[in-house]
């Protein structure tokens, strides 16, 4: 494969941000841009966009030169790259249908030609019914996919998800992710997810570059990223704990650990990928009651300290790392070898088909 | 729809008392206007040419100035609000001054410049025989002047109220400036266009001091409803009384029936 997006990206925000940093990704691919908010990850969706200019660098995408920080800068409707904002930013005054044609026309096609063709682009993401409806009756997944629909259907270059996942509740999460996975198969070109979800990550894409205060501090394919994280932020990424197992009806049987889970995902069957964010595990000194499905009894087998947070390395019969308050670790007295009980909301854990 | 809940709990007194007095000075001289009204040939006084010619021309010519204050108006709250050029706050004062200055300075200055041997309406009336004052276009080139700063204002403030965000979406969809301004800008301040529209209409609808020193105070030519008011109270109290409240009628029918679609008060 051959590097379709090339961009080295400096930039000095008026409030003192500085952004530095240097993406990469090639046709067919999905790379993420992970970091914690207040990185500057939409200062870098502006500047590939083209609603900011580069003060330095370099952005080139497939043979075409979009911007070198002096006399080339492409503007945003020269530029083709789709963008899927944050919150989406659909049209409120447009249906479904006028969302998606507003590129197409914009391109010069006739008005009829365009909401003909943004009929099949809504067919197509399982949004016919809804194509005369307004964007402020959809759900979040709707929402999103008429954004995705809308950026697609101009044939961009280069494809741009700004925190796609950021504004849906945790239940339709997990499922709106992995039909957004296979959608973006669809898309042949560099495709950039931006995210602070390690979840999203992991589960969408092929290599992830780690980003903090405006610069790289990672890079690598998901496997990396878990087995040597390079910074505590980048190892509070990789707790997120990652395994493999079938489900069935919401059992997931897991393939490495003799333990079933609950999951509220019951889209995807069989083999299947499951993250359960280290953040989502609560600990209790004794058995819980209440709701959570999961629930189960192990030890402490490490404590490592990461700033404001304490990761816990839970024993058998699932070792998984929890990331819980210092507060809260001394609340419990936790020390090797404490007994400990753990439970997970059935809608924190999430899964996503195997390949 | 929250009407009852909220009616509950009682507003305090104080607000009551204040807001009530705001509202009866505003009441009474109506009030004192409906108790001089001739009644009993309110008939005839209004069917007369003099009021019939008078609001047939404030109607229209309030209008025009409406719509003109619409397509000069808002690409000119556009530039002020979206165009970073040299001078745009001195633009900016120079376009409100009119809602500032005694309309009659306004209509002096409209005189010096559009005027027979103005700036610009002496090369024009050389040229083409064309003359604005005392004419029905003065009217409306007055009502005009005097209207279309209260589009522009409220347009304006609009925009920067606007999260441009959307904006930046269609730009990265491939739409040009100019039809991310006509398809996702114009309908997303709708609401503030309208009330700016309306508003600048109320003013044109009202103006006196502009139209009887540029245009002049002919019947049937230049003379709308408030100049045949000033010139009735001179000569006839009740024909004055009687045109009077055919504006107050006209204006309160107009703003009642827009109140909902148009102000966006709801």
């Amino acid at each position: 494969m051959t590097i379709n997006l090339d961009a080295r990206m400096a930039v000095a925000r008026p409030d003192g941000f500085a952004l530095d940093i240097h993406l990469t990704i090639e046709a067919g691919q999905t790379v993420a841009l992970l970091g914690p908010n207040g990185a500057g990850k939409s200062t870098a969706v502006d500047l590939l966009a083209g609603l900011l200019p580069l003060d330095e660098g370099r952005i080139s995408l497939g043979d075409r030169l979009l911007d070198d920080g002096e006399r080339v800068f492409v503007p945003p409707a020269k530029r083709q790259v789709g963008v899927v904002f944050q919150d989406y930013l659909l049209f409120d005054h447009m249906t479904v249908a006028e969302n998606i044609a507003f590129g197409i026309s914009a391109g010069g096609r006739s008005t009829a030609d365009s909401i003909t063709e943004a009929m099949r682009w809504a067919e197509r993401f399982d949004l016919g019914d809804l194509a005369n409806s307004k964007p402020p009756g959809l759900s979040g997944g709707q929402a999103q996919r008429v954004a995705l629909a809308r950026a697609l259907a101009t044939d961009p270059a280069l494809l741009l998800l700004d925190e796609p996942l950021a504004a849906l509740d945790v239940e339709t999460r997990s499922t709106t992710r992995r039909l957004l996975g296979q959608h973006l198969q669809q898309f042949e070109g560099p495709r950039l997810l931006i995210t602070h979800d390690p979840t999203d990550a992991f589960l969408l894409a092929d290599r992830i570059f780690i980003m903090e205060n405006g610069s790289i501090t990672q890079s690598g394919t998901p496997y990396d990223i878990r087995t040597r994280p390079a910074t505590s932020y980048g190892a509070s990424v990789a707790g997120t704990n990652l395994m493999t197992g079938t489900n069935s009806s919401g059992t997931l049987k897991l393939d490495e650990f003799d333990h079933l889970l609950q999951t509220s995902d019951t889209g995807v069957s069989g083999e299947v990928l499951i993250t359960i964010h280290p953040r989502a595990v609560a600990l209790h000194p004794a058995q819980p009651h209440g709701s959570p499905r999961n629930t189960w009894e192990t030890v402490v087998e490490g404590i490592e300290p990461l700033g404001d947070t304490t990761r816990i390395l839970l024993g058998a019969p699932l070792p998984i790392s929890v990331d819980i308050t210092p507060a809260s670790t001394a609340a419990l007295h936790l020390s090797i070898g404490t007994p400990i009980w753990a439970s997970v909301k059935a809608t924190e854990i999430a899964i996503s088909p195997a390949n | 729809m929250n009407d009852q809940r909220r009616a509950a709990s009682p507003p305090p007194l104080s607000l009551i008392a204040l807001g009530g007095i705001g509202a009866l000075f505003f009441l009474l001289p109506l009030v004192g206007l409906l108790g001089r009204t001739p009644w009993s040939n309110l008939g005839s006084i209004i069917t007369s040419d003099i009021v019939v010619d008078a609001l047939w021309l404030s109607l229209t010519t309030s209008l025009a100035a409406a719509v003109l204050s619409v397509v000069f108006g808002v690409p000119l709250a556009w530039l002020l609000a979206r165009v970073d050029f040299a001078g745009r706050d001195v633009v900016r004062a120079i376009v409100t001054l009119p809602m500032v200055l005694p309309p009659v300075v306004g209509g002096a200055a409209l005189g010096f410049a559009l005027g027979r041997r103005g700036l610009i309406g002496g090369p024009l009336n050389d040229a083409t025989g064309f003359l604005l004052p005392f004419s029905v276009w003065g009217v409306i080139a007055a009502n005009t002047f005097v209207a279309m700063p209260f589009l522009v204002l409220t347009v304006e403030g609009a925009l920067h109220n606007l999260d441009q965000r959307h904006e930046a979406a269609a730009t990265t969809l491939g739409a040009s400036q100019l039809r991310v301004f006509r398809s996702i800008t114009l309908p997303m301040i709708a609401p503030s266009l309208r009330a700016g529209a309306v508003i600048a209409w109320a003013r044109a609808l009202g103006e006196f001091g502009a139209t009887v020193t540029f245009a002049g105070n002919l019947q049937g030519r230049t003379q709308t409803l408030p100049l045949a008011v000033f010139i009735s109270l001179e000569s006839d109290r009740d024909a004055a009384i009687a045109i009077s409240l055919v504006l107050v009628a006209v204006s309160l029918v107009v703003l009642l029936s827009l109140r909902d679609r148009w102000w966006g008060t709801r």
